[in-house]
């Protein structure tokens, strides 16, 4: 996603059985049209295009009326409250009317942006279960991705943003859905044979995916297939279908079906297990082969999924709390500023003794202008007079440790840095600092543990980390450069901690040329001076290194040399430098 | 809204199940933490909960729930004296709420239109004498969590703010849920939760099934659902009542509070709040159970519930909390 190419032409190439990749996002169109509120809803991942256009006409079809959210809406308009400015000027009491009041397909634009107090709300709107939610997502990066409590509700996923032009078209077309509906009341009055929820339940355990929540849409999506397909009953196809359009994009795990035929020990498929299995069954699906449904569910997972959903889980942790760093200003939250004089809107609220204290002096003028017919009242209040609160709080801040993995004493090294990292974190309750962990080696720079604050998280992830090879400085920089800037966007505060003990000899394009790396490193770092991004150079050579000295300077970091640093000296350094 | 699902027809996470009869038949053990992966029926049991508490007197009009008339604060101008039954209150704190919903406020409506000052009650107050739910507690906002742990202490609601002094009972069982690989809890916060328990998806496909038949029993057929599982809900309510007369009586010999001692020394957990809450757990349990007397059985049945998220967190430990309470049990009272 780094440089958007236009669309191309042509499909992409993607596995032909069982359904391509159209095929699958005008079928989960169709069941959402269906079964709209059943399904929770749909998280599209797309950017403003003709494909995001075409699935957003085909919305029409839910037959619930259309509401239009953001992320920024306030708690008033969502379940009503008293409108203000109305009531100030009509001088009686106006009710603003909820969104979440009445059953509604939600739109919710920019949904990358929400914050995690919306999503609960949402989320208890959607269980419910008479709304559903169309959360479009534009997130350009893998980390950013819609809050977990909505991503875990909304059954269907699509992602259009490499659709072809004429697959756009094609998804406009409308489909007929007044037969389907009515085939859906009897369906569902049915149910689905135990046989087809176990294959279904035992997908999602292959699979990886602990919540219960997906098996259960999958059967409803797979009633919804049946139904548009004019079928009496769940076949085979509907299931295969239906666990490709609800488990794909969920799977932590990459079954590997045709390779081990063996099933995993935890998750025995249905045919493992006749004697529990009726031998009457209603219908011919007494052995849903489980592995038909993993295969469907494997063809439409895209070939770098589990990097790209690893990252974005991990990254969607910190979208949390506050804690100490930068000031932000606004006018929910933190610590109270003087109120400033405004206009009611979005978020903001009355400051009521500074409104009347601005009034004040103005009543006996105020009263003395009164029209005839006009109604005196108590007190005259103009909308020039209204006070609006700020506040001042913290944002989270973030450490990103980039660690010098290369060569002989790597080992040692990073063993120091996950010390200290866990250090950090096991001591940040007050502080609630988040912590990354980049190492670079070899040819470039991996996240080892994206931004977070969670202990649990941190050491499965820091659990193994391999070593040696060549010296990327160039690379880490900038992969450190990303993440802090990344943090920066959600407005926490980074500040980057580059812990190594040489001169980089790789390039940014993996060649082994010294003088090239040097002249990237140098670059970066002019770069990231601009950026003004607090850092600290930890130098852990033996002996002062001034080529280090000199790139600190370039990047307007701390220089400090630090030989034979283990991870309890290296926190009291990292804190004394972050100004804690 | 229709009938919550009904709490007996959760299938396993018997932890959490206990945990949560165990405070509703004594509200004084604090609350129960529930972290776990999502999709595991966490906000299910809590939501399933309300059905299965007793049902409370109390004074119509009252914001705060009120028993008697006496006990109504006096800036409450809206009760009307009469004592009805309600359901025990289950009130949800939404994330990124504003101080303003949670503690109350200025009723501006009010004070625009009539010039009145009048106190608009937040969810605090609705929430006394009830339950108190946290869906995500650990992604909860810094200010929010203070103002919490001060309340949850004191069992009071102070407000000074836009001119307003008021004060009302907030007297509340604090259930909290939330994923800790999103984030880890403050120590402070953590330690007012009575009970914490761990859930994870079950791992046999056959439990598996049995949860989404039983979830599509319900979508489908609510009122037969309810029908089939009210009762089993009935029964249990009628022994949580049942527990609850029989804890006054229940008798704690001196070896079992002897047990309670040592087993926290060893543990080395903060203060006394996990004495007294292990010691509570377990006359609860005791109580469930039809016993006359608390044994050491009771008080091991519970410890780690109590007691896992008290201790001192050791960066170095691998196998968490839990185990840590589980292997010094077992060194402790054998």
């Amino acid at each position: 996603m780094a440089d958007a190419p236009p669309p191309p032409l042509s499909a992409p190439p993607l596995s032909a059985p069982p359904l391509s990749a159209p095929a699958r996002a005008r079928l989960a169109l169709d069941i959402l049209a269906l079964d709209g509120s059943g399904l929770g809803g749909l998280w599209l991942r797309a950017r403003v295009g003709p494909a995001r256009a075409a699935v957003m006409a085909r919305l029409a079809d839910i037959p619930l009326p259309a509401r239009r959210i953001h992320p920024t809406i306030d708690d008033g308009a969502l379940f009503g409250g008293t409108d203000l400015a109305a009531s100030l000027s009509a001088g009686a009491h106006r009710k603003t009317a909820g969104i979440l009041a009445a059953p509604s397909a939600l739109i919710l634009t920019m949904a990358e942006r929400a914050n995690a107090g919306l999503a609960a709300r949402l989320a208890l709107h959607l269980d419910g279960g008479r709304s559903c939610l169309i959360a479009l997502d534009e997130g350009a990066e893998a980390e950013e991705a819609l809050a977990p409590a909505l991503a875990e509700r909304l059954a269907l996923f699509l992602d259009v943003s490499d659709f072809a032009l004429e697959d756009a078209e094609a998804l406009e077309i409308p489909s007929d859905l007044t037969l389907a509906r009515a085939r859906l009341i009897h369906l569902r009055n049915a149910g689905l044979p135990p046989q087809a929820m176990k294959a279904l339940a035992g997908a999602a355990a292959s699979l990886g995916i602990d919540s219960l929540r997906a098996p259960m849409m999958a059967a409803r999506a797979a009633l919804a297939i049946a139904a548009l397909r004019g079928l009496n009953g769940v076949d085979e196809a509907c299931l295969r279908d239906a666990a490709a359009l609800i488990f794909a994009h969920r799977a932590t795990v990459f079954p590997d079906v045709p390779q081990d035929e063996a099933p995993p020990p935890e998750a025995p498929p249905p045919n493992d297990a006749p004697s529990d299995a009726p031998s009457d069954a209603p219908q011919d699906m007494a052995d849903i082969p489980q592995d038909l449904v993993l295969e469907a569910v494997r063809a439409a997972l895209p070939a770098d999924v589990l990097a790209r959903l690893a990252a974005g889980r991990a990254a969607r942790g910190m979208k949390g709390g506050a804690g100490t760093g930068a000031k932000i200003k606004g006018n929910n939250r933190g610590r109270p500023l003087p109120a400033r004089a405004g206009r009611m809107g979005q978020g903001k609220r009355v400051d009521i003794l500074a409104t009347l204290r601005a009034a004040a002096p103005m009543q006996t003028l105020r009263r003395a202008g009164l029209v005839a017919g006009d109604t005196p009242t108590r007190l005259a209040i103009r909308p020039s007079d209204l006070r609006i609160k700020r506040y001042q709080h913290s944002s989270d801040r973030v450490l990103i440790f980039t660690v010098d993995a290369s060569g002989s004493s790597a080992f040692a090294r990073l063993a120091e840095a996950k010390g200290a990292v866990e250090l950090l974190l096991a001591q940040s309750y007050a502080r609630r600092d988040h912590v990354a962990l980049l190492a670079f080696r070899g040819q470039g720079c991996e996240v080892v543990l994206p931004p977070t604050r969670s202990l649990t998280a941190t050491k499965r992830r820091l659990a193994g980390l391999a070593g040696g090879g060549g010296t990327p400085l160039a690379a880490g920089l900038r992969m450190g450069l990303d993440v802090a800037l990344q943090a920066r966007a959600r407005g926490m505060t980074p500040t980057l901690a580059l812990l190594t003990d040489g001169r980089g000899n790789i390039a940014l394009d993996g060649s082994a040329n010294r003088a090239l790396a040097d002249e990237d490193a140098q670059r970066l770092a002019r770069v990231f001076a601009a950026t003004g991004i607090p850092a600290l150079v930890i130098d852990i050579a033996t002996r002062p290194q001034p080529s280090l000295a000199g790139l600190a300077r370039g990047m307007g970091a701390t220089y400090l040399p630090l030989p034979r640093a283990d991870a309890q000296r290296l926190t009291k350094v990292l804190q004394a430098g972050m100004g804690a | 809204m229709t009938a919550p699902f009904p709490f007996s027809a959760i299938v396993g996470q018997e932890a959490m199940k206990r945990a949560m009869v165990l405070t509703a038949i004594d509200p004084a053990i604090g609350g129960v933490l529930v972290f776990g992966d999502r999709g595991t029926g966490k906000s299910t049991a809590v939501r399933a909960l309300a059905a299965l508490l007793p049902p409370i007197d109390v004074v119509e009009g009252c914001p705060v729930n009120s028993a008697r008339m006496a006990d109504v604060p006096d800036w409450v101008k809206t009760a009307t004296g009469k004592t009805i039954t309600r359901p025990t209150p289950v009130i949800d704190l939404p994330l990124g709420a504003t101080e303003d919903r949670v503690v109350g406020a200025l009723d501006i409506e009010r004070a625009l239109t009539r010039g009145e000052k009048a106190f608009e009650a937040g969810l605090l107050a609705r929430a006394n004498r009830g339950y108190l739910y946290i869906d995500e507690v650990n992604l909860l906002e810094d200010h929010l969590v203070d103002l919490l742990l001060d309340v949850a202490q004191s069992g009071e609601n102070v407000v000074e703010r836009e001119g307003l002094s008021i004060r009302h009972p907030a007297r509340f069982v604090l259930v909290g849920s939330g994923n800790p690989e999103e984030g880890d809890l403050r120590p402070q916060l953590l330690d007012r939760f009575g009970l914490s328990v761990q859930v994870t998806s079950p791992r046999d496909v056959q439990t598996r099934v049995e949860v989404m038949l039983r979830r599509d029993g319900y979508e489908r057929d609510t009122a037969a659902f309810m029908a089939e599982y009210g009762a089993q809900d009935a029964l249990l309510r009628a022994a949580i009542l049942t527990a609850r007369k029989a804890l006054p009586k229940l008798k704690t010999p001196p070896a079992v509070l002897h047990d309670c001692a040592s087993l926290c020394i060893a543990l080395g957990s903060d203060g006394l709040r996990g004495e007294l809450t292990l010691l509570r757990a377990a006359r609860a349990e005791a109580a469930f159970a039809g016993a006359k007397t608390v044994t050491r059985a009771h008080l091991k049945s519970v410890a780690e519930m109590s007691l896992s998220h008290r201790l001192r967190r050791d960066p170095l430990d691998e196998a968490g909390s839990g185990a840590r309470v589980a292997r010094i049990l077992a060194e402790t009272l054998p």
